[in-house]
């Protein structure tokens, strides 16, 4: 026995997965690409999404829109907090995986991973405020009831951040899916595995499948038919180049997709409400009210 | 119809607009030429009577009118807000001094009836900026956090179906936070534009803070893509709307867009009739339904469908169409022979496609450009005519059995600007008010309108909100 002991004991490695309609799929296209950390050592095989997945996950997020947008404010905010414990559980592994895939120190990558389940829980509380802030009656010169409310604007197609594969993500994807949105990821294309991981959480914390999906692969190769899908509502170009934000924003304007152009965002800040009201539609509901007549009584 | 009620003519007098032969464009305070000597015709589309000739802006009048805006920017933006409020307060007051004459330009350039100008579109017009007024120098509370910035030049475009509205929706707010306005009316509808440069004259409004450029397509592609522009907003065509995205993308540029829609109104079982068929008529046949939230879509609980046909088409042999300037006038003119040629060819795709073709009897004047209510019935969802948006007197009725058949219907289109709901159950308003995707949803009430309500479009309606504090949120840097 003493023989077996000094052997190091071999890991079990993971194999990383697309996170599709609450399902984790392999890519469709059978093709993965290589994960490497940033000193270039092989970490894992990352699926490498078609677009075929992209259409496919474009279905399971229209899907879930409906009940998710219907929940109620304060589900939503339940659900996303319980994202944040389930995220708390698992603080290690992504310590880990942050460090790998963004080349920090274990305590640099520690904090970073603290920094973002904190920012899911500022959001978590937003579900149910936001209405009150960006809404409210309207004192319209007339008898009547008049009243705006944000609502989700429908299915967002969310390009992560590149450089920040895990803080930048959730401070993109929170946003979009705490209004009632729901959400295609395409992950950071060299630093993907903290984002497959994140499927891992999502679908066990009362997620309910298909409010996000997340896609690794070639960023540009994903949104591109994102960008041109005729039912899906808004793109934020967070981790797309000058040159691909463009192509897509051109791409985008065919059903005039709402669009939240890249912008240099400090991540680890504290946001503020845009990302928020970038998907969100303002709808005005107007009633007569019934008024009181010269008489003092006509209702 | 003519035998119960017979109308004397009751017509407003022109004479109260007095229209110059010509008008040059509004840039940095003056009226000057085109660059080019270019000029079109503005016409009476009820007469076909040409009202003046005014000068035509191209590329060259944009680059001078831009630099203008950026010039005077640097002052305006640096102004208290109290001060920027009192010039807005006097523009309001102006207006409202002026209405008559404006009603009654705007009624000649454009064609819709008097009373429409004078008792919807100018209130509303003096009131936006009212509103807006009160805002600038309370910028900080709006909620967009301490001190927001202006964006700069504002390059807007705007339609002819509501020219001095529209006008009034661009330039209010775009001023009250601090920015500086390039603006393009409609070719078929210059008129209000001048005139309204005329009362930034009047107000003492600094030089280059608003610029007028009538002139077509070519002026408002000019300056929607013009470098020096930071803000876009248009309100037109989803067809033109999704051309300006593609222009400004990859810029720094904001954009606001308004476009179109194909309104459904919805009528329940339990409905007040009468109620509803006024809103109806309200929906489709104001402003001859050139109107981009207009309830084109009839949709109507089948076990009431006769009954509210019938009281429908009764309620359309009663609307008076004919001379504008008379104030018994319920449809006036067609805006241009551009448009009428389009709603002609729409309705005839409408009949050869099957659906039932209803007008009252109804006798169209010799010269102008006129088209009579008209009704479709045997309507379905594939339709041409229940698909794209006609943008004249033209109704199309179809029905449904349950709420949710009505909600999947009123929500089968690209578009998603309004929605009209006729119900006398609390409930059921508010459940398919919350699954409509529309941007405006009135209930048991139609086109209504006021600056301190938001108003916009979900879907390919386009983007942003115009009116109330929303409506600010587009013209500052947040």
């Amino acid at each position: 026995m003493s023989e077996k002991s000094e052997q190091q004991r071999l890991s079990v490695f993971k194999t990383y997965k697309l996170y599709v309609g609450g399902k984790f799929p392999r890519s469709e296209s059978g093709r993965v690409y290589e994960v490497s950390d940033s000193k270039g050592k092989w970490l894992a095989n990352a699926p490498l999404s078609s677009r075929k997945d992209a259409r496919d996950a474009v279905v399971a997020a229209r899907k879930a829109f409906g009940g998710w947008s219907g929940a109620t404010a304060y589900n939503r905010g339940q659900v996303l907090y319980r994202v944040a414990e389930m995220l708390e559980g698992r603080r290690d592994q992504f310590t880990r995986e942050v460090a790998d895939a963004e080349g920090l120190s274990k305590s640099k990558a520690a904090a970073v991973v603290d920094a973002t389940i904190d920012r899911w829980v500022w959001y978590a509380g937003w579900t149910d405020k936001i209405a009150q802030v960006v809404g409210g009656g309207n004192p319209v010169a007339g008898p009547f009831f008049n009243l705006s409310s944000p609502e989700p604007t429908g299915v967002v197609a969310v390009l992560a951040p590149q450089e920040s594969s895990f803080l930048g993500l959730v401070s993109v994807l929170a946003p979009v899916i705490a209004t009632g949105n729901t959400a295609i990821v395409v992950a950071s294309e060299n630093a993907p595995l903290p984002a497959l991981s994140l499927a891992e959480v999502l679908a066990t914390s009362d997620l309910p499948g298909g409010v996000v999906n997340v896609l690794s692969g070639r960023t540009a190769e994903i949104a591109a038919p994102l960008a041109a899908h005729q039912d899906v509502n808004a793109i934020d170009l967070a981790g797309a180049d000058e040159v691909l934000a463009k192509e897509l924003e051109i791409a985008a304007a065919d059903n005039l997709k709402r669009v939240l152009r890249p912008q240099p965002v400090d991540y680890a800040e504290t946001p503020g409400i845009d990302r928020m009201t970038a998907f969100l539609e303002t709808k005005t509901v107007w009633h007569p009210t019934g008024s009181l007549g010269a008489s003092g009584s006509s209702y | 119809m003519s035998s119960v009620f017979e109308y004397a003519p009751a017509p407003e007098s022109r004479a109260i607009a007095d229209i110059a032969p010509s008008y040059g464009l509004f840039i940095d305070g003056e009226f000057v030429e085109a660059a080019d000597g270019k000029v079109f015709k503005t016409v009476s589309p009820s007469t076909e009577e040409v009202l003046s000739e005014i000068a035509q802006a191209g590329s060259e009048d944009v680059d001078r009118a831009v630099k203008a805006a950026r010039r005077a920017f640097e002052k305006w933006s640096a102004l208290p807000g109290a001060e920027r409020a009192k010039y807005l307060f006097r523009i309001a007051r102006i207006i409202q001094e002026r209405s008559r004459e404006l009603a009654v330009l705007e009624t000649l350039d454009n064609g819709k009836p008097i009373k429409e100008t004078r008792d919807a579109d100018l209130p509303l017009v003096a009131a936006h900026f009212f509103y807006y007024a009160g805002w600038a120098d309370k910028l900080d509370h709006a909620g967009y956090g301490a001190n927001p910035r202006p964006l700069g030049v504002a390059g807007q475009v705007i339609p002819w179906n509501f020219p001095l509205l529209m006008l009034a929706w661009k330039i209010a707010p775009a001023l009250a936070t601090g920015n500086t306005v390039v603006l393009k009316p409609a070719e078929t509808t210059p008129l209000s534009a001048l005139f309204f440069a005329d009362i930034c004259r009047q107000a003492g409004l600094p030089k280059g803070v608003v610029n007028i450029l009538p002139g077509y397509g070519d002026a408002g592609a000019a300056l929607i893509a013009h470098p020096d522009v930071n803000k876009v907003a248009f309100t037109g065509s989803t067809a033109v709307g999704k051309e300006i995205a593609r222009t400004v993308a990859g810029t720094k540029k904001k954009v606001t867009l308004e476009l179109g829609g194909k309104g459904a109104n919805i009528v329940f079982d339990d409905a007040p009739i009468d109620q509803a068929v006024e809103g109806i008529v309200n929906g489709i046949f104001f402003n001859q339904g050139q109107v981009c939230c207009a309830g084109s879509r009839l949709l109507v609980q089948e076990s009431i469908q006769e009954e509210l046909l019938e009281s429908l088409k009764r309620r359309l042999s009663t609307l008076r169409l004919g001379d504008p300037l008379d104030k018994n006038t319920d449809i006036g003119a067609i805006n241009s022979e551009e448009q009428l040629t389009r709603i002609t060819s729409l309705v005839e795709q409408g009949e050869a496609e099957g659906a039932e073709r209803w007008s009252p009897a109804c006798e169209l004047p010799e010269s102008g450009y006129w088209f009579a209510p008209t009704l479709f019935t045997n309507v379905t969802q594939a339709h041409r005519i229940a698909r794209d948006e006609i943008f004249g007197p033209v109704l199309s009725v179809l029905t449904f059995r349950t709420p949710d058949e009505a909600v999947a219907k009123a929500n089968n289109t690209p578009y998603g600007l309004s929605a009209g709901i006729w119900t006398e159950k609390g409930s059921r308003i508010l459940a398919v008010a919350n699954k409509l995707r529309a941007g405006v949803v009135w209930s048991n009430t139609f086109n209504k309108f006021d600056p301190t309500s938001p108003f916009g479009g979900y879907k390919e309606s386009g983007f942003g909100r115009e009116g109330g504090r929303h409506g600010l949120e587009a013209y500052l840097d947040v």
